[in-house]
This record gives C-alpha cells, sequence and structure tokens, in this order.
C-alpha cells in the first residue's frame, strides 16, 4: 500500500469509547461494531492491496438513523466512510482508521415497484441484480449491468456511476437513475429528483451521481426499468490480429449500429476464458468480438447480417452466431467469467479501467505491449471496446518482491497513456485512493479545485470519505478566497460595441 | 447604456468575468438570445455575448462525438450532423417562436445551459445525457474542465451535469464535446383516436411498457389536436413515433396497434406527416407566440408520467394543454391572470411530485412569481452554497433562476 491517507485525528481516536457508546443510542446495539475481529471483513473493499481497519462500523437501517449519526459526526469532526457490498475496484470504500465506516447492507428493501411508470423505489443497499430480478416476472429489467451484479449495491452503484456491457445503448446508471433521496454529512435530509425527469433546479442528482461518497449518503434511489427487447442475439467474431477487430467496431457504429453491447478480448483473455468455462471460443486468433443486437426480430435478424458482412470485410478469421438463447449467453459466459478465469493462471491480477478513443485502440494495444516486455509482466486484454472502455488486467505474484509495485507502475503508466491519446483515468471504476494521485496527469489544479469547491457545497468539513478521489484537500476557506487584483485586469483586448 | 462584451476566446471570457468582479458588476451571458426570455426579469450592468465563439472543433462520426464552441449555432451542428445521417439524440425544441422569436436560432452553449429537450427525451435521455465534456469559466473568473470526449467516464465528478440546465448561473460554456446517435432509418406514427387525458395516459402507459423503440408518446386533446402540423383531427389525439430500420417498421407499428387497441381505433402517419407533427410537438406549435393562443402564458410542467392528467385536473378548464414524454411532461397555457395561474399550478404539482417552470409571461408576473420551480429547506439552502462556490460575488446571471442565485 502505497498512498498516504489524511492524517489520523488523535483527538478523535482518544475519544473512541465514548463514540462508540454515543453511536450505539443511535442505531440498535448490534449495528455498531467495534472488535477487531468483526471489523475485519470491512477492512478492505475489491482493491484488496489497501487494507484498513476503520474505528467503528456502523449498520444503520432507516434514514433518520443515518441522519443522527451523520449529525453527530458532523458535531464531532469524525469521519465517515459510506460503503455498499465492497466491490469498488478502485478502494472507494477503504475505511479510515479515525472514521466511522457507515456500512449500507441493512437499507436492503424494494420499496415500490410502480410499472405504469416504468420505475422501481429500492433503498440503496439492495443489489443491482435484485433490481431485475424483483421485476422480471413483468417482462422488465434494470439496463446497467456491472459484472459485479450479484453482490454490488445500488447505492455503490450510484457511488460509482457504475456501468456495464450494454451502456453502449443503454448508458451508465447515471442516465438510468431518476430520483435520489440523500443525507448530508449535517444530518439534512434531501430528495433529488424523483419518478418525473430532469431536475427543475441545478440537477444535483447528476453530481450525486459518480461522487463517490464524497458529497452525501444515499438511502433511496429511483431508478428506470425497461421491458427486455424481443430478441438478442450474439455474435462471436475471431480475428487474426487485434488491429483488425479494433477497426472492425469503428466500421460497426460508423454504419449507424447501436449493438447491446460489443465487447473485445486479446488472446491471453480467449485462452483464460476457454478453459475456465469452455464457451467455445476459438483459439488460433488475435483477438475475438462479441457483438450483441437486440430489439425487434426483424431488424435484429438484418442487423445480424450487416455486422457479418462488416466483419468480414474488416478480415474476420471466424463468424458465429448465437441460435438459441442457451448459446448466447454461453458466448456471454466466457466473457463475463474473464477476471476469475485469468485469476487462475495466475497468483494475483490487478485491473485497469481507463477509456480511450475507439480510433487508438491499436495504438494503445502495441504500446501496452512494449509496456509489458519493459516492466516483464503479463498483460490480458478485456474491453468494452463499443465505448473505448479498457480493462487491462495485469498478471503478477504479490509473494514476489516488487512485483506489486511493477504492477502498479506498469498500471500507471496505461492510464496515463489513454489520457495522452485523448481518454480518461476510468470508465466506470471510479477514483477511489488508486488513481487518486493520477488526477493531475488530467485536471490542472484549476479544475481539481473547482471539482472541490462543489465538494465544499456540500460538505464544508471534508469529513465525508476524506481522502478519496482528490490529491490533496484544501481547506474550502482557501478554495473560497479570490485571487482578484482590482485595477490592474486585462480587459483592454475584449471587443466592447 | 450597459457594457457589452463579445469574446472570441475563453481567455477573454476569464477578462470579461475578471472585470465585472472588480468593478461589482452582474453580467447577462447571452448566445443568440432566443431564451433571453425565461427565468426572473433582472437588470444586468452587462452583456457578455458568445454568439462570436462559433465553429465546431471536433467531429468524428464514427467515435460519435462533436465539440464545437459554445456560441456555435444549434442549426449549423444538426445540418452537418444530419449530413452524415447522425443527429442529436435528445432532439432539441426550439424555444424561440414561443418567445417571439424566430425559428431555428441559438446556440449549442444555450441548448445545454438550458437543458433543452424534446419528445425523444423518453427514449434517448435529455441534453444533459449526451454532454460529455466541458471548458468553462466560473464567476471567480477562472477557466476549467470537466469530462473529456469520451463516453464512458468516472474520473472526478460531473459538472457537465451540473452545467446543464444551470442557465448561465454557475459557469460560462467556452466549449463542449456531446455525444452524437446515428438517425433513425425510418419512423412512423401510429395515432389512437378520441381518448380522454386519463385513458390516454393508460395506452401511453401501455405503449411504452413494451419493448418496441418508441421515440414519443403525446397526448392531444381534442381542442388540442388539429392545431398541429400534419394533423387534422377534431379528435383527441395520442400519438406515437416508432423508429427504426424499414425492414422491421411495419411489424414494430402493428404490435404498437396490438398494444394500444384496448384503448380505441388508431391510424398510422407516414413519414412525413410524422416528422412534421413530431416537430410541431416538439416546438409546442400551437402556443407560439404569433398564434391564437399567442398572448396566453405558457407553462411547462414535468410530473411522473401516470400524474400528468391528474395535475392537469386540477388546473382551470379554461386553460389549453397538452402531453409529451408520454404524459411526464404538460404544456398549460392557462388564461392570463395576476399570477398566470401560478397558485394552482404549483399546488398541484406539489401534491403529485415534479416541478413546473413558468416559461413566457408578462415581465411583471416574471418578476412576482417563480419562474423556476420554488426550493425549500436543506434543498434550496443547498442550491445557495453550488451557487456561491461557483460564483461567489453573483457575476453570472445573478437573479435569472431564483432571487440571490
Ligand atoms: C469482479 C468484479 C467485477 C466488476 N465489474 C464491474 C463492471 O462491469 N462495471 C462497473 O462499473 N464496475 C464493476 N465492478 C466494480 C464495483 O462492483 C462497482 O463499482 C460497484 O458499483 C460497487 O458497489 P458496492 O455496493 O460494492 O460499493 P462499495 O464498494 O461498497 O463502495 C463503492 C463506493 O461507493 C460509496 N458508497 C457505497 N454505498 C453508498 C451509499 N449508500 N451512499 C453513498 N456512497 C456510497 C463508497 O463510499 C465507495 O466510495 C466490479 C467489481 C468486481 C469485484
Amino acid at each position: 500500500m502505497s498512498v498516504a491517507m489524511p492524517a489520523q485525528d488523535t483527538s478523535v481516536l482518544k475519544r473512541r469509547r465514548e463514540i462508540v457508546r454515543a453511536l450505539r443510542t443511535m442505531v440498535p446495539a448490534e449495528g455498531v461494531i467495534d472488535t477487531e475481529r468483526e471489523m475485519r471483513p470491512y477492512q478492505s473493499d475489491g482493491l484488496t492491496a489497501y487494507r484498513q481497519l476503520p474505528m467503528v462500523v456502523v449498520l444503520p437501517h432507516t434514514t433518520d438513523q443515518v441522519a443522527a449519526v451523520l449529525r453527530y459526526c458532523h458535531q464531532n469532526g469524525i469521519k465517515v466512510v459510506p460503503r455498499g457490498a465492497g466491490t469498488s475496484l478502485s478502494g472507494g470504500a477503504l475505511p479510515l482508521g479515525d472514521g466511522v465506516l457507515l456500512g449500507m447492507a441493512r437499507f436492503n428493501r424494494i420499496r415500490e415497484i410502480d410499472f405504469a411508470n416504468r420505475v422501481a423505489v429500492v433503498e440503496p443497499g439492495v443489489t443491482n441484480l435484485a433490481v431485475t430480478q424483483a421485476v422480471e416476472h413483468a417482462g422488465f429489467y434494470y439496463a446497467p449491468d456491472p459484472s459485479s451484479q450479484i453482490a454490488c449495491t445500488i447505492g455503490g452503484n450510484v457511488a460509482e456511476n457504475s456501468g456495464g456491457v450494454h451502456c453502449l445503448k443503454y448508458g451508465m446508471t447515471t442516465n438510468n437513475v431518476l430520483g435520489c433521496e440523500i443525507v448530508l454529512i449535517t444530518g439534512e435530509i434531501v430528495r433529488l429528483g424523483g419518478k418525473h425527469l430532469d431536475a427543475g433546479g441545478y440537477d444535483l442528482l447528476g453530481i450525486v451521481v459518480g461522487s463517490e461518497g464524497l458529497l452525501g449518503v444515499v438511502t433511496e434511489v429511483t431508478v428506470r426499468i425497461l421491458k427486455k427487447p424481443e430478441v438478442a442475439r450474439a455474435l462471436l467474431i475471431g480475428f487474426p490480429t487485434s488491429e483488425e477487430a479494433a477497426r472492425c467496431v469503428g466500421s460497426i457504429i460508423g454504419a449507424g449500429i447501436i449493438p447491446g453491447g460489443i465487447e473485445m478480448m486479446d488472446r491471453l483473455a480467449i485462452h483464460s476464458a476457454e478453459a475456465f468455462v469452455h464457451a467455445g471460443y476459438p483459439l488460433d486468433v488475435e483477438a475475438i468480438l462479441i457483438v450483441e443486437l437486440d430489439g425487434p426480430r426483424v431488424e435484429v435478424d438484418h442487423l445480424v447480417e450487416r455486422v457479418g458482412e462488416i466483419a468480414k470485410t474488416c478480415g474476420a478469421s471466424g463468424l458465429r452466431v448465437s441460435t438459441s438463447e442457451k448459446e448466447r449467453l454461453l458466448f456471454w459466459a466466457g466473457r463475463k467469467a474473464a477476471f476469475p478465469a485469468v485469476g487462475r493462471i495466475s497468483p494475483d491480477y490487478y485491473c485497469m479501467d481507463g477509456t480511450i478513443p475507439r480510433a487508438m485502440l491499436p495504438r494503445v494495444l502495441l504500446r501496452m505491449q512494449e509496456l509489458s516486455e519493459i516492466y516483464r509482466l503479463r498483460v490480458a486484454n478485456v474491453f468494452h471496446a463499443g465505448d473505448g472502455n479498457l480493462h487491462p488486467l495485469i498478471l503478477y505474484d504479490a509473494n514476489q518482491p516488487g512485483e506489486l509495485e511493477r504492477a502498479e507502475a506498469f498500471g500507471a503508466d496505461i492510464l496515463k497513456l489513454c489520457v495522452e491519446v485523448g481518454g480518461v483515468l476510468t470508465g466506470e471504476h471510479g477514483v477511489g485512493v488508486e488513481k487518486r494521485d493520477l488526477m493531475p496527469v488530467m485536471f490542472s489544479q484549476g479544475d481539481l479545485d473547482q471539482q472541490q469547491r462543489l465538494k465544499c457545497a456540500f460538505d464544508d468539513k471534508g469529513l465525508l470519505n476524506p481522502g478519496k478521489v482528490f490529491p490533496t484537500l484544501s481547506r474550502c476557506a482557501e478554495l473560497g478566497r479570490m485571487h482578484v487584483s482590482g485595477g490592474r485586469l486585462p480587459f483592454a483586448d475584449i471587443p466592447r460595441f | 447604456m450597459s457594457d457589452y462584451h463579445k469574446p472570441s476566446d475563453h481567455k477573454d471570457i476569464e477578462a470579461a468575468v475578471q472585470w465585472a468582479i472588480a468593478g461589482g458588476k452582474s453580467l447577462e451571458i447571452i448566445g443568440h438570445g432566443s431564451k433571453r426570455l425565461v427565468g426572473r426579469p433582472a437588470q444586468y450592468d452587462a452583456t457578455l455575448d458568445l454568439s462570436g465563439m462559433a465553429g465546431i472543433t471536433l467531429y468524428e462520426p464514427e467515435e460519435l462525438i462533436l465539440s464545437a464552441r459554445a456560441g456555435t449555432p444549434l442549426a449549423e451542428i444538426t445540418a452537418l450532423l444530419a449530413s452524415n445521417g447522425q443527429e442529436l439524440a435528445f432532439e432539441p425544441m426550439d424555444y424561440g417562436p414561443l418567445l417571439g422569436g424566430a425559428p431555428g436560432r441559438g446556440t449549442i452553449g444555450g441548448t445545454l445551459a438550458a437543458n433543452v429537450s424534446g419528445p425523444r427525451r423518453v427514449r434517448a435521455g435529455a441534453a444533459r445525457d449526451h454532454f460529455l465534456g466541458v471548458v468553462a469559466v466560473s464567476g471567480r473568473g477562472e477557466t476549467f474542465k470537466s469530462g473529456g470526449r469520451v463516453v464512458k467516464n468516472v474520473t472526478g465528478f460531473d459538472l457537465c451535469k451540473l452545467l446543464a440546465g444551470s442557465w448561465g448561473t454557475l459557469g460560462i460554456l467556452a466549449e463542449v464535446t456531446l455525444k452524437v446517435l446515428p438517425q433513425a432509418k425510418s419512423e412512423a406514427t401510429l395515432a389512437v383516436f378520441g381518448l380522454t387525458d386519463s385513458e390516454a395516459a393508460a395506452a401511453m402507459a401501455a405503449a411504452m411498457a413494451t419493448p418496441l423503440a418508441i421515440a414519443g408518446a403525446a397526448h392531444l386533446p381534442d381542442y388540442m389536436a388539429s392545431r398541429f402540423d400534419g394533423l387534422d383531427e377534431a379528435e383527441a389525439t395520442t400519438v406515437f413515433r416508432i423508429e427504426g430500420i424499414a425492414a422491421s417498421l411495419d411489424e414494430s407499428v402493428a404490435s404498437l396497434k396490438r398494444a394500444v387497441r384496448p384503448f380505441g381505433a388508431s391510424a398510422t402517419l407516414d413519414q412525413a406527416a410524422s416528422r412534421r407533427l413530431w416537430r410541431s410537438i416538439r416546438d409546442a406549435q400551437p402556443f407560439w407566440a404569433g398564434g391564437p393562443c399567442g398572448d396566453r402564458p405558457l407553462w411547462r410542467i414535468s410530473a411522473a408520467p401516470s400524474k400528468g392528467c391528474e395535475i392537469a385536473a386540477k388546473i382551470t378548464p379554461a386553460a389549453m394543454l397538452f402531453y409529451d414524454w408520454a404524459g411526464g411532461l404538460i404544456w398549460v397555457a392557462p388564461p392570463v391572470t395576476q399570477d398566470c395561474g401560478a397558485g394552482e399550478i404549483r399546488r398541484a404539482v406539489a401534491a403529485a411530485g415534479g416541478h413546473a417552470t413558468l416559461v413566457r409571461a408578462p415581465q411583471s408576473v416574471r418578476a412576482s412569481v417563480d419562474p423556476f420551480h420554488p426550493e425549500t429547506g436543506a434543498l434550496a439552502a443547498l442550491t445557495r452554497r453550488v451557487k456561491e462556490n461557483f460564483d461567489p460575488k453573483g457575476v453570472l446571471n445573478p437573479g435569472r433562476m431564483w432571487a440571490g442565485v
């Protein structure tokens, strides 16, 4: 672990027993956990290289309890880290040694399913998949489908603005959430949005989605549900080179086709996945594309043909079209199991998450191969190719001295490369602690200051999830200061009429 | 006479804002000024006219993105996209004719700053959903950027969302990047006749609950229907737009027909009539300033689709209205009264959930009635703090959305 977290507040730590006692008056006793043994499951999230025991774990199950806990923490200057299921891959839910870890898992009820308005109102601890399961009897589903959907929570999805393999066509979390109830660090409860579209004032909902637990604690979410498409069919297309596969993605989209999903895997990922789930992937190719088309049957059949033709002109060496639902799911099984499959061939792997303009894919792949040789670490690639979101998996062995550090340095180089070619540091996993110190690669200090000013509007003492997202935490008073020198202003060069 | 600044790049904007801060002045931020009459009437010390900052700076059809300087005419962007078979899928409406201006005006900056969408909103999302990246200048006179030029991006707070719909009160957009999408190959409209508002709400809910690509669902009550371009019905008309490839359109229309059959007889409009009708719905044409209802005030209400007719039922029957967004968007033109219907409308919306904006009203009314939906309590305080953090001296369009913001 090589990332500096905010200095621990010894005055808070000294009062630990008193704080625990006070919290027990707000949340029923078994909802406040303070023994090391019971707190251990909370010491890290999906980014397991980082670990830290919290000062205390609190598991509220009503909004009023959340409000009471936050109000108390605000009054007493205690830091708070919200947590859903702890599947974050960027360390967003990494606890603080002098902070309360606020576990939202007990908020696990679906409050309302409203088919007339095509929304579901759920508590934040409900898992992503449970939303779909609650509505699928009527043929509906919740579109964003992160691979972690059996475990991750809607609250976590909102905080991370999570995506999935279908967000090319159906959007990320932010495009599928209509409303939230949030509790501010002051304990004030605010409702943003609802069952209607768009904000009547500032779109604060749009800001809360993707705010990684830094702006408020989400206690209720209203999501849009959709009717399942009439049919979905997938093509499994093999290519002799990754470049040809990459070009094919551009050609499909350039032809005006927006598939439900386009995923790409490289040789190492294909071989690992095939050995694990036997999806029938071709082993003699450098890359495969899985292209899923969904919609009305006639349209899907037509587009399957079109994509097949395009693939051929792009140099595809093999092509299969799913002929049954079972086969379609089999095509996906390999992709969905890609992470654990790579986990089988390497003691450890480190999952990256940059996004690049699609056209840059060949260049980025080439450079990644060079970096792989320089760092002497293998890399397996799975991409949400349709939207240019890369998930290079860097293979390493934490037991070999220096390998974790090498993997991290390799990862950082990949992300810098993404920014260099016009992309971004993270497409869906969030900044968290992992990419925090890389933020200056993409943003100037002025850009980051402006984002932090927004943080100040929500949490002026900086108590909610500090140490995440921003490399340096400036004080709000400092950020508020204006550096304007009257008189000496360069308005001479403004055209005036 | 107030000062008039016409910046040609973001440095000029910075300088203008710094000038305003130093002199304790306020700036009115305009593009073409096509939506200038929306909001509280306020006196500004100077005007910052972005229309000189024009030009498409990047367009990559295969990457589905376009960047443009904020003052670029929307029409220029939509024309370029159309020539490549692409479009802004959120289908921005044209406020111009509603407010007494010419049609076809408006800049991309103004479109995003007002989060302007159209009938396809129900399927494709709003302007905010297609707003990927921004370079803007804050009320501190500092340039900042947010987002990027890729669709999938969660790096830092999504300030594009905040700026969309902030009506120039938080930052001045200098350059923006948008997601663009292929145009549908063809479209058709199915019309169902003779429904009451609540029957129509049920029919629209039934249609939206199908897996069909419904890119518009609107209900035009009997006294309204014939006022739309592309229709000459004297009957209430509930219309559904389906988009797709030509090969599947007929079948989709047939499935939709089956889904709405329990509600009444239906007929199909051809592509040309369909295009005219939806443009007319998009721009709320019956309420245009020059038309027979042009003197009436105009409200735009967003509510849960099933609540639309509930809200409408509480509004004076003398009001004229129609529904878009499957019933969730209601355009209401009440007769002229002292508060232009604000009391009644805001009470109905408060009970049902949602928000109501007074889009058009005499200046005196916009001064006494909040044109933007009033906020209270912790939310109002939060809004103020956001404003203070972006524009501490109240330089950018101060008071346009709410007094003191
Ligand atoms: C195997 C695997 C596959 C994955 N695949 C994907 C994928 O395909 N797409 C994708 O986008 N992500 C993926 N992820 C990442 C992860 O699952 C998502 O980021 C997910 O949204 C996190 O949800 P969670 O409930 O586990 O949140 P946590 O990890 O507990 O928390 C994540 C962040 O959200 C905050 N938070 C949690 N709950 C709340 C709340 N109620 N209010 C405020 N803040 C809150 C936390 O403070 C933290 O910053 C994957 C992870 C794994 C382990």
